[in-house]
């Protein structure tokens, strides 16, 4: 008989490292995982809010509103409202799980099936981190933006850095460049870069130059409207490049800066989009390795059973009924849509045939999902995996909710043969960011008038934004732009339903 | 494939401590408001444990593009009833409005805990001993940093570049080192020279001038000044704090949990804040003694009330221990207001010739029952005497509280730091 991993609950670092190398030896040889070496650190649950606070990663720059997010877990961590996740993962290679202390020797098993195993398959190998992350030069980059937030402070004053912090923390959401095309991120060599320009700087430093009379300015009326919207790129979705490029008076650090918060809004970019897969994946590679290891009599009967627990609590999802109900749980819909995708490759229906054609019957399941998880991102996967069983099981329905409808919110399609694509149509939706986050653009800037910047917001389905936060994220605009911004909402017909005008505040004190 | 696996655990905790610290730094003004608010309703030994405060979030809100309103649409799970066409009333369908839990109302209030520290740390920030320092200063302890000149040696990073060059000029002047453009003028006659003799003289004179300018250099290691720091001793304001309680018979329990909570407040008050405050606790019922902090707000005691007692005793110990020239005095005395009817003059007197003179600051917290409304009938004995004595210009503060909500605004009242107390005053 094999030699069991563990006794009991309690573990230390040996029965780590036999824990791993076990899950390795399944994940490598019977699903064929790819995957970053791994790095695995135990921590307090201190560190594991400290970690909460600055967006998982393990050092990131100072700025109160990491202190907020921190006072505001600890508040709910210390009352109980909130228990703590078992583990964090870092898109990095070394891919860095952080383990819970208090975790029992089966939990800290499916942690590192889960997060080590599952969740750095997917990190190693989707499309979408492929293309916009880097995940060798993440750590070192986020350890530059540090030092150059400090030495900012230091050079120019935590107030004023704190000023352009917060004004690029409000435009972060439309810091991403969504279509891909430009060339792939490479922190390293943005790093090496920021310090290279610093360099040059000094080097070449020479106040004289500020002396020198100017030639007369350029008449800029020669320049024609298609002209000026190309030279500044335009229309650009991405705010926070666009300011960073074009901002006219803005401090070289502060493009720097604005720069550092686009690049990691970027790096999280495919994290919000493959939600549902990424946890899916993680979920289901775990389910695999823990039941394996049972199988194979590594661990006892007692621990799987524990592991059923907590995999059971993980995977459920309320009904829209419940007072728990808070949307799709990520994990539940993941591993559903990949245990099905297991069943239609192994023992398909009538039905799965002729829906999945492509997969149906196939055999090879590790293949099937490999390319899923490679290929796909939770809009494009749910369009094409759900299957009309999982929509039974789910017993999913759509509503469709138009103010202007007296009668109230209509049941637009159920899980039935008429409904099944059309629920599983928006479902995908709703897990598509183009459709999530509000589609704003710069258009157009009054370059020989009052510099004015023109934003248009296009709206969707008559869903406008909050005013009240516009207007504040539009003052934080303002404010770098450092002349008056406009920013229109206009429908489908181009038809203007609400125009806002802010104009920057005064700084207090020039800025070098 | 090689696995590390590192225990972090021992590493420095308190990654976020800065964060927090830059957090409440911003939301001070939002977070002391909501210090004193929950401070009230504590008790007193709660209050300096720290805990948790709720502050509005409008201050601290980081806005965002969001969308709301418009045609939504949805998908759920969990259909038991519906089939496609029906219709569903909006009012009281409730699961699919709440279909964002914490997006909504629950954020109009931010609640966190708070340390110990930071919690007294903002409630007592605004306030201070009135006058301090104003008298002699005794004790040195630190030591502080002053510009003080120039000197010839010194560290290169203190290299007084003004000063330097300024003394290599008047050295270069004094010792007629040739300026270029003497030279130059001396190499255009020669370039325009054409009698030979006259050559001569003049190459050799531009030999003798470039000579001199050689052993003349433009910057000597001697003109280098480098700017001179010296330490001078930091004052320490010394200060005595003397705190005068009644614990006679007619001060009722209400009364004197009153008076030790304002003592209570103003002794860590005092120990956070000044390092060189001195702290001595008299009680007194008919007669006074001198007790330790422990038997000052723990300790039982009954009896009659003579004030005058307690006054002497300060009056003594400040001739022992403390000589009004050399410190600060500060006293706080806290009482119902009755005094045994013969004893009025000789408190009078003993304030007016012996306390007040050597005071800086006196303050007298008359406790009352609670209701209070006794208080506005008549004021105490106590009170009309020292009424008399602040009226001829004593630097006297009395306040009255009978509430022990009263106690917190009160003692703010009471040590005010006094520039922002002439600031609200003025406009």
């Amino acid at each position: 008989m094999t030699e069991r991993l563990f006794e009991g609950a309690d573990w230390d670092f040996h029965t780590l490292q036999r824990i791993t190398d076990a899950c390795e030896a399944v994940a490598t040889k019977d699903l064929g995982l790819d995957v970053y070496p791994n790095q695995i650190e135990v921590i307090t649950a201190e560190q594991m809010l400290d970690a909460y606070s600055s967006v998982g990663m393990p050092l990131f720059y100072k700025h109160w509103s990491f202190g907020k997010q921190f006072a505001y877990h600890e508040a709910s961590y210390r009352k109980g409202l909130m228990g703590l996740a078992y583990e964090i993962v870092i898109n990095s290679s070394p891919c860095i799980s952080y383990l819970m202390e208090e975790n029992t020797a089966t939990m800290q098993t499916l942690v590192i099936a889960h997060a080590a195993f599952g969740h750095n398959h997917f990190f190693k190998n989707n499309y979408l981190f492929k293309q916009w992350t880097d995940a060798d030069g993440i750590l070192d980059y986020l350890d530059f933006a540090k030092t150059y937030v400090m030495q900012c402070e230091e050079r120019y004053g935590r107030v004023e850095v704190e000023r352009t912090l917060d004004a690029a923390h409000a435009l972060m959401s439309h810091g991403i460049d969504r279509y891909p095309g430009k060339k792939k991120l490479d922190l390293r060599a943005e790093e090496k870069r920021a310090g290279r320009r610093r360099q040059h700087e000094e080097e070449v430093f020479n106040d004289l130059w500020r002396t020198v009379p100017k030639g007369a300015a350029k008449s800029r009326s020669a320049l024609s409207i298609e002209r000026r919207r190309k030279l500044l790129g335009l229309p650009q979705e991405n705010l926070l490049y666009f300011l960073e490029k074009s901002a006219p008076r803005l401090a070289p650090w502060q493009r720097e800066l604005l720069r550092i918060v686009r690049h990691i809004a970027q790096y999280f970019y495919p994290q919000s989009q493959t939600k549902v897969m990424n946890e899916g994946t993680a979920t289901y590679v775990h389910y695999r390795i823990m039941t394996k290891l049972h199988e194979q009599g590594r661990i006892t009967d007692g621990n799987f059973l524990e592991f059923l627990g907590s995999h059971t609590n993980v995977v459920f999802q309320p009904e829209f009924d419940d007072p728990r109900f808070s949307g799709f749980n990520p994990y539940a819909l993941g591993f559903a849509v990949m245990q099905d995708i297991e069943r239609i490759v192994t023992k398909p229906e009538d039905e799965d045939r002729e829906w999945f054609p492509d997969i149906a019957g196939k055999g090879d399941v590790m293949g099937v999902l490999r390319d899923v998880w490679a290929n796909y991102r939770d809009e494009s996967f749910i369009a094409q995996f759900l299957s009309p069983k999982l929509m039974r099981h789910f017993r999913m329905f759509h509503l469709h909710d138009d103010p202007e409808e007296r009668a109230g919110i209509r049941v637009d399609a159920i899980h039935d043969e008429r409904g099944f694509r059309r629920v599983r149509r928006e479902l995908a939706r709703q897990h598509d960011v183009g459709f999530i986050d509000a589609n704003i653009e710069v258009v157009d800037v009054d370059l020989s008038g009052d510099r004015r910047l023109i934003l248009h917001h296009h709206v969707i389905k008559g869903s406008q934004l909050n005013e009240t936060d516009a207007k504040r994220v539009l003052q934080h605009l303002a404010d770098l732009w450092t002349y008056d911004v406009a920013l229109i909402e206009v429908d489908a017909n181009d038809k203007v339903m609400r125009e806002y005008v802010v104009s920057p505040r005064p700084i207090p004190a020039a800025v070098a | 494939m090689p696995i590390h696996i590192i225990d972090r655990r021992l590493n420095p905790g308190g990654k976020s401590l800065e964060n927090r610290q830059r957090f409440l730094r911003r939301a001070k003004s939002l977070v002391q408001g909501a210090v004193k608010k929950t401070s009230q309703e504590r008790d007193i030994k709660d209050v300096l444990e720290g805990g948790e405060v709720t502050i509005p979030l409008d201050g601290m809100h980081e806005p965002r593009f969001r969308r709301e309103g418009g045609t939504r649409d949805m998908v759920l799970p969990g259909n038991k009833k519906f089939i496609e066409g029906d219709y569903l009333q909006r009012s009281g369908q409730g699961s699919a409005k709440n279909s964002g839990p914490g997006e909504g109302d629950s954020e109009d209030a931010f609640r966190f805990v708070l340390s110990r520290d930071e919690f007294v740390d903002l409630f007592l920030d605004d306030l201070e001993l009135p006058d301090l320092a104003k008298r002699k200063i005794a004790q040195t302890e630190s030591e502080g940093i002053q510009r003080a000149g120039y000197t010839t040696s010194g560290s290169p990073a203190n290299i007084s570049v003004s000063r330097t060059v300024k003394l290599a000029l008047a050295r270069r002047i004094a010792l007629k080192r040739p300026r270029k453009e003497e030279i130059e003028e001396l190499e255009a006659a020669i370039a325009a020279c054409t009698d030979e003799d006259e050559l001569e003289v003049l190459l050799a004179q531009l030999e003798k001038l470039k000579a001199k300018t050689k052993r003349i250099p433009f910057i000597d290691p001697l003109d280098i000044r480098y700017r001179r720091f010296e330490t001078v001793p930091k004052p320490v304001a010394q200060a005595v704090m003397f705190c005068l309680m009644d614990v006679s018979g007619s001060m009722s329990e209400h009364m004197k949990d009153l008076a030790k909570r304002f003592y209570m407040l103003l002794y860590v008050f005092l120990k956070r804040r000044y390092k060189h405050v001195e702290i001595v606790f008299i009680r007194h019922t008919d007669r006074a003694e001198e007790v330790d902090e422990q038997t000052f707000f723990y300790g039982p005691a009954s009896g009659g009330t003579l004030v005058s007692s307690a006054l002497q005793a300060m009056h003594e110990i400040v001739r022992e221990r403390f000589n009004p020239s050399d410190w600060n005095i500060y006293a706080a005395q806290a009482s119902d207001g009755d005094n045994s009817y013969s004893d009025g003059e000789l408190t009078g007197l003993l304030l007016t010739d012996k306390i007040l003179p050597v005071c800086q600051f006196f303050a007298y917290l008359e406790v009352g029952e609670s209701g209070g409304s006794a208080f506005d009938l008549s004021d105490s004995s106590l009170w009309t005497l020292y009424d008399r004595l602040r009226n001829s210009g004593a630097p006297l503060s009395m306040r009255k509280v009978s509430e022990r909500s009263e106690i917190f605004p009160v003692f703010h009242d009471l040590f005010q730091r006094r520039e922002t107390a002439q600031e609200k005053a003025a406009p």
